[in-house]
């Protein structure tokens, strides 16, 4: 199990330790080592100062946010509907889902690309969330968690008069928290991950999201391995931090859902 | 609006964002990618409808092949170590022990963190002079150059797709294992059988089907592979395109102003198929299993 910890988080500890080493330091020991003798803040001030990294963390934070929100609302919309209306088309409509679910977006990227140019928004913050702002595993992921709920409780409400937007909000929405917060957590970390899209959609460096911003840092200043390193961090830690905190309910989340499915 | 018709039209409002959405970026842009891939559409010039000749020209592109070869050497390298591997992580981490939630959230932090910030980590560590190296000349052996060989390059990606992978596939694998009955194991336990044998015999075939869907998943992903080889061998895919992917080819040939969108299309397509293809093998390997 130890083995399996350090090949995981290794890296990254790893990755760390680099980034608070001091100039004068040698990074590359022999045996390595992995703590410090002169931690230092520098790298991290250096890293702001070659690229505006706090611009591209701030970037990808809207475009990470806006990913969850749409994802949430979307989503959750649609797998209702799927889950507890009936309606003509109904079947259709899943099929939809399941057919985009099918065609892998790496090879409708350059579709996609000359689409958003059609529609004027290359280059725009929009056209990097657009594309996935409602995913279909995720309105079929809320159609499952809406299916699983018993019907009882709906139907005492329809004799109560409530409406379909009532039922959804007060009664249904409440009882998939779990699954709701998988879809966002996987809504937040795709945004904030993703590298191909943006990278094919942006073109002015004041757009780029960290990811794209840290591949440029990587390619230009490859020979300050303490400053890539910096970056890496920032990049990474938020997420990890994030996770940390919510890892109890994703572990729950998953498990109901995979149960259910 | 009567009541009536907004109770027909109310589940089309709750689908509109959805399907407005999965219509005008999957859908659509699906539909223009088959339209395109007949044309010699440029980036900035609509294009004439040619045919075939996008395809028969693929035929003699031997980056094409190259991209094709790489892109298959992957799933025959990934998939195997995808379905078994993150299997064993699960099985260590499944027991309701103490500390065991620590250990499963930070099996999946390689999962959690970007593929670019990984990838730069390991491009660090493959260095030549980097941790993997000093650690080699630790025990005598001379610094190899991981990064630099057309060959090497390609297994540290795949090493690093496996290693990205393990947590995301463990969570499934997880969930799974929570369903194998507990008695199984303890009747084997009592008719003699060792972990390994336990292992073989009840586990696996317990968990048969989700390593099914763990191939169907990481075939089609393995195959579709962009950033993990895009960020260690550099844009162009090492010397000559040695270890370009199809994805990467995609990316290569049509962006920028002179964009072969055509071309690119018509290349596209063919990794639909064949992904399709090779979800439709695993899926089919399944059934056969099932009915024997």
């Amino acid at each position: 199990m130890l083995v399996v910890l350090a090949i995981s988080i290794g890296p990254f500890l790893w990755q760390l330790s680099t980034s608070l080493k001091g100039p004068a330091e040698n990074i590359y020991p022999s045996p390595p080592s992995f703590v410090p003798h002169d931690p230092t803040l520098a790298n991290y001030a250096e890293v702001a100062r070659i690229i505006p990294v706090w611009d591209y963390a701030l970037n990808s934070l809207k475009v990470a946010a806006a990913n969850v929100l749409t994802n949430c609302v979307g989503a959750s919309l649609a797998g209702y509907a799927l889950a507890r209306l009936r309606f003509r088309g109904r079947t259709a409509a899943g099929l939809v889902f399941v057919a985009a679910l099918l065609v892998p977006l790496e090879s409708i990227i350059i579709a996609q690309f000359t689409t958003m140019r059609d529609l004027g928004l290359n280059n725009t913050l929009v056209a990097v969330v657009l594309p996935g702002s409602v995913g279909a595993l995720n309105v079929l992921l809320m159609r499952n968690a809406f299916r699983a709920l018993p019907y009882e409780v709906e139907e005492a409400a329809v004799v109560d008069g409530a409406n379909v937007w009532q039922r959804f909000r007060r009664i249904a929405l409440p009882s998939v928290k779990g699954t709701l917060a998988v879809v966002a957590i996987f809504a937040f970390m795709g945004a904030w991950d993703d590298f191909l899209w943006p990278l094919i959609v942006l073109s002015d460096p004041d757009h780029f999201t960290l990811t794209v911003g840290l591949n440029f840092l990587h390619g230009t200043f490859a020979d300050k391995p303490r400053v890539v390193a910096a970056g890496t961090v920032i990049a990474v830690a938020p997420l990890i931090v994030m996770f940390a905190c919510l890892q109890r309910y994703f572990f729950r989340g998953v498990g109901e859902g995979a149960v259910k499915g | 609006m009567s009541v009536r018709t907004h109770r027909a039209a109310s589940p089309w409002l709750f689908l509109l964002p959805g399907l407005a959405v999965v219509a005008a970026f999957v859908l659509y842009p699906f539909l223009s990618t088959v339209q395109h891939a007949f044309t010699d559409a440029r980036t900035l010039t609509p294009g004439v409808w040619v045919g075939l000749r996008n395809f028969q020209e693929m035929l003699h592109d031997p980056q094409f092949w190259t991209a094709l070869r790489n892109s298959l050497l992957y799933v025959v390298v990934v998939v195997p170590c995808t379905v078994l591997l993150p299997l064993l992580v699960a099985l260590l981490v499944e027991k309701p022990l103490k500390g065991v939630v620590f250990f499963r959230a930070a099996f999946y932090t390689p999962v959690v963190a970007s593929v670019v910030v990984v990838a730069l980590i390991w491009v660090w560590m493959l260095d030549d002079r980097g941790l993997l190296n000093s650690m080699l000349e630790m025990v005598g052996a001379g610094p190899v150059s991981f990064l630099g060989d057309a060959g090497l390059v390609l297994l540290c990606a795949m090493a690093l797709t496996v290693w990205k992978g393990l947590g995301y596939y463990m969570i499934i694998y997880l969930a799974a294992l929570a369903q194998v009955p507990r008695e199984l194991h303890e009747a084997a336990a009592v008719d003699g059988a060792g972990p390994v044998r336990r292992f073989v015999t009840v586990t696996v075939p317990a968990v048969r089907s989700t390593m099914v869907l763990v191939g169907a998943l990481s075939s089609v992903a393995a195959f579709k592979v962009f950033s993990e080889v895009y960020l260690l061998a550099g844009p162009t895919g090492g010397p000559a395109g040695e270890d370009s992917t199809l994805v990467m080819l995609v990316q290569r040939s049509g962006t920028g102003l002179s964009g072969r969108v055509g071309y690119a299309s018509a290349l596209s397509l063919v990794i639909f198929c064949i992904a399709l293809l090779l979800m439709l093998l695993v899926l089919r390997a399944d059934r056969k299993e099932k009915t024997e």
